[in-house]
């Protein structure tokens, strides 16, 4: 839920040059600086590095933060990093969320200074209005059961039936015909080696 | 296929069916039933006194019917189990007064006609589905007279003919006279590669076959071609193609060592095939396509290359497990070049002639990437349920059954309007693409950590300075996103007024969402998603092109340039497309004047809230 006295921290990466040679990062840590509901902003040289960690793992200490934007390259990439690195220091993972101010923005619009930083800014805006609605999710954990069911004893069903046995899973192997071996046993020879299919 | 039925850990139940599976990953309960045998699998030795005591003879399946075997039978001589069994349609010994013959001699007495199928219930953590194939029924392709003439004959009867445990001893003759035939033809694709005819179905006793390329025919041939020239050197063997697909490692070999062997392979298939009633040989018309000229040929016997089709009895296991088929009725996987071996139904995996026809040595690879990729749940002792998932508000819920219909997982229960009873979504099978809270008219599904309200407030966010200079995109995570950033990596340049939307699949957005831009001063909306076919969420995304259609309608009706709502389909590898579409959203968003814009605004002002 959206609420007042949330305490966003928004980690502005400038990935070397490759953010930083469009995007004035600076800039668009000035801007996250007054969105509201965030309370603390910087700009990293690399964020995804163990220093750069380190620093979003302190900040969520000393400034209690309750959620943090990642300003940085694609969440298909690094998402589940800076996840594991938010909650090393007990945040939950959902409460991070990030702004792709490299895939979407430095490396498609290179060159045009003004135009990079002011599209990182408003990106920077949407994570931070995303981030206020956070909330925290937990991974359900079921149990698993040993064994699996294998669903036709043709040529597929046997190899995986004995792939499964031999790593030294349980295996239930039904086979609607009295016999397995299925179409396979019916042939004489197989290609390409022309050997005997039984 | 002996490991099978020695291996400890390998409980083989056969002559058996599933009756019902339910649960989820990890967590498959199970009900099979084995039918009975009438003769202890464990106690029978397999030595046969009983089937020569049998006084009922039946066509023999095992032999394509070229033979026969009793009531009492053995499937063929290295079956696992080494075990016989009784047809009880056959036999007659239902009445032991009528006949008991074979437990007369039964040394070991180990047949009972007593005995009653056995229901046997286990638990599962995953799921391999082998199901495998049928054969194409040629009967319906009344040109090659499949049945009519008995010298035509198919593939696998081929197989059992040329076959030293076959009915003939692995001598090679022809039904009619038991001669050896010299000339010999094969036909191809019969049954595969086939366009619709209008009329009739593509399977069944009228079928005419499949659009779709059989796999393994072609090679199947040519190693029949160089089996034949093995026992027999002298046979003049024709084959009759439309194209040979030797595509695989050694192929290409194979089917050059047929052709220096002197078996001619014409390109071209037969219109008709006509019987000498004299000589029962067989005289078929065929134009040669690479002269354009029209041949008649005369053979002994001629042998029809069959295409695989999907099992008669795969629906049963369609329906336990909540899986799709493709087009052409084998199994949906997950992904096609991603995910080939997992079902859409999570812990559910494919191996073999299941998901599409494939050869032997693709199969075995398959099956092992099956039992590799079940291993990853089997090997743990819990698994994690994924937390982006729907949840319907009970309060909300009106209970309609939209969301019901539209899952592709159909992970969602209840909906139902006459019963009263309110939709419920089990977690454990949601996958979370969001596409019932899309459908939903009445707000009540919330999918988690793609809220609504997260969505609005970026579309504010994104719309909150200069909305008219703006595109809001939608592009789902798997293919247009991914697409988008394939663009950056590619350093793709495009003009800079897009703001993404980042959903896991087009179909979580809501019709809401694209007013709600639209009337928040957006020039442009794009909705963005995987192709057909490769949705990771099985179809979500057709239900985003009804979704996109109705809207552009709506948008018509109210006076709103529908082509402002653009839907594209990008996958991953798309950069290319990606930028380009930005470009192109770009000259339509300097076609929207500021004063659209505001006209926008004023007529969607009525539209209920979000």
């Amino acid at each position: 839920m959206s609420q007042a006295g949330q305490r966003i921290g928004v980690f502005v990466c400038q990935c070397g040059r490759n953010i930083a040679g469009s995007v004035d990062c600076e800039a668009v840590r000035a801007y996250a600086e007054k969105l509201p509901g965030v309370v603390h902003t910087t700009v990293n040289r690399y964020t995804c590095s163990e220093p750069g960690q380190a620093e979003i793992r302190g900040a969520i200490v000393e400034h209690s933060l309750d959620r943090v934007v990642v300003a940085s390259c694609s969440p298909r990439n690094y998402e589940p990093i800076f996840r594991e690195c938010v909650a090393q220091v007990g945040l939950n993972p959902y409460l991070m969320t990030m702004a792709n101010i490299r895939e979407g923005v430095s490396w498609v619009h290179m060159g045009d200074v003004p135009a990079a930083t002011y599209k990182a800014q408003e990106m920077v805006e949407m994570a931070v209005a995303k981030a206020r609605w956070l909330q925290p999710l937990t991974e359900a954990v079921a149990n698993v059961a040993p064994g699996a069911l294998i669903i036709g004893g043709g040529i597929a069903g046997i190899q995986a039936a004995l792939d499964l046995a031999d790593a030294g899973h349980q295996v239930y192997l039904v086979e609607k015909a009295p016999s397995i071996g299925g179409k396979m046993a019916q042939l004489d020879k197989t290609f390409p080696t022309m050997d005997c299919s039984i | 296929m002996m490991d099978v039925g020695r291996h400890p850990k390998i409980n083989l139940m056969t002559y058996s069916q599933v009756e019902s599976i339910s649960g989820y990953v990890g967590n498959f309960s199970v009900r099979v039933r084995k039918k009975t045998r009438y003769v202890d699998e464990d106690a029978c030795t397999a030595c046969g006194d009983c089937a020569v005591a049998c006084p009922v003879t039946a066509p023999d399946e095992f032999q394509g019917g070229l033979s026969t075997r009793k009531a009492i039978y053995i499937p063929f001589p290295q079956a696992v189990p080494s075990a016989y069994l009784i047809n009880a349609d056959e036999c007659l010994g239902n009445n032991p007064i009528a006949c008991g013959k074979c437990r007369d001699v039964c040394d070991k007495d180990c047949i009972d006609f007593d005995t009653q199928d056995e229901v046997v219930e286990f638990d599962a953590g995953t799921v391999i589905v082998a199901t495998g194939l049928d054969i194409f029924d040629p009967t319906g392709l009344s040109e090659y007279g499949y049945t009519r003439y008995e010298n035509v004959i198919t593939s696998l009867e081929f197989e059992r003919l040329i076959s030293s445990s076959g009915p003939t001893e692995g001598h090679f003759v022809r039904p009619t006279d038991l001669q050896r035939p010299q000339r010999i033809g094969f036909i191809q694709c019969v049954g595969s590669r086939t366009l619709p005819t209008p009329g009739f179905p593509s399977q069944g006793a009228n079928g005419r076959g499949h659009p779709y390329c059989s796999n393994i025919c072609c090679m199947n041939t040519v190693k029949d071609s160089l089996l034949l020239l093995d026992h027999y050197p002298d046979t003049d063997i024709t084959v009759y193609y439309t194209d040979v697909r030797a595509f695989g490692k050694g192929f290409e070999d194979l089917y050059r060592r047929s052709k220096e062997s002197g078996v001619k392979y014409m390109r071209g298939l037969p219109g008709q095939i006509l019987e000498d009633p004299a000589t029962r040989n067989l005289r078929l018309m065929v134009e040669n396509t690479m002269t354009g000229e029209l041949e008649t040929n005369e053979h002994e016997m001629i042998v029809l290359s069959l295409g695989l089709v999907p099992p008669e009895d795969q629906d049963l296991v369609k329906q336990l497990l909540t899986l799709s088929t493709t087009e052409d009725g084998f199994f949906l996987e997950s992904h096609p070049k991603l995910k080939p071996v997992d079902a859409p139904t999570r812990g559910v995996f494919f191996a073999g002639c299941a998901e599409a026809p494939k050869d032997v040595k693709d199969s075995v690879t398959q099956a092992s990437a099956a039992a590799a990729r079940a291993q990853i749940i089997l090997n743990q002792p819990t698994i994690q349920l994924e937390p982006v998932v729907a949840w319907v508000d009970p309060e909300l819920c009106t209970p309609c059954g939209r969301c019901v219909r539209v899952c592709p997982f159909h992970a969602i229960t209840g909906g139902d309007a006459k019963q009263k009873i309110k939709a419920t979504v089990i977690e454990a099978m949601c996958q979370g693409c969001g596409t019932c809270a899309a459908e939903c008219n009445f707000s009540a599904i919330t999918i988690r950590h793609f809220t609504d309200q997260q969505i609005i407030a970026q579309i504010d966010a994104a719309l909150a300075h200069h909305p008219h200079q703006k595109i809001l995109a939608f592009a789902c995570n798997w293919c247009s996103y991914a697409g988008a950033d394939l663009a950056g990596v590619s350093r793709l340049q495009y003009p800079p007024n897009a703001r993404v939307i980042h959903t896991m699949c087009s179909g979580r957005v809501d019709p809401d969402f694209v007013l709600y831009s639209f009337q928040k001063g957006a020039a442009v909306v794009l909705v963005s998603g995987c192709h057909f076919g490769d949705c990771h969420y099985i179809d979500a995304n057709h239900h985003t092109a009804k979704r996109i259609e109705r809207l552009r309608s709506q948008l018509e009706r109210k006076g709103v340039r529908p082509e402002r709502l653009h839907l594209e389909w990008v996958s991953a590898a798309e950069g290319q497309k990606w930028a380009q579409l930005m470009r192109e959203l770009e000259e339509l968003r300097q076609s929207v004047t500021l004063e659209e814009v505001q006209d926008t605004t004023e007529l969607l002002r009525s539209r209920r809230k979000v």
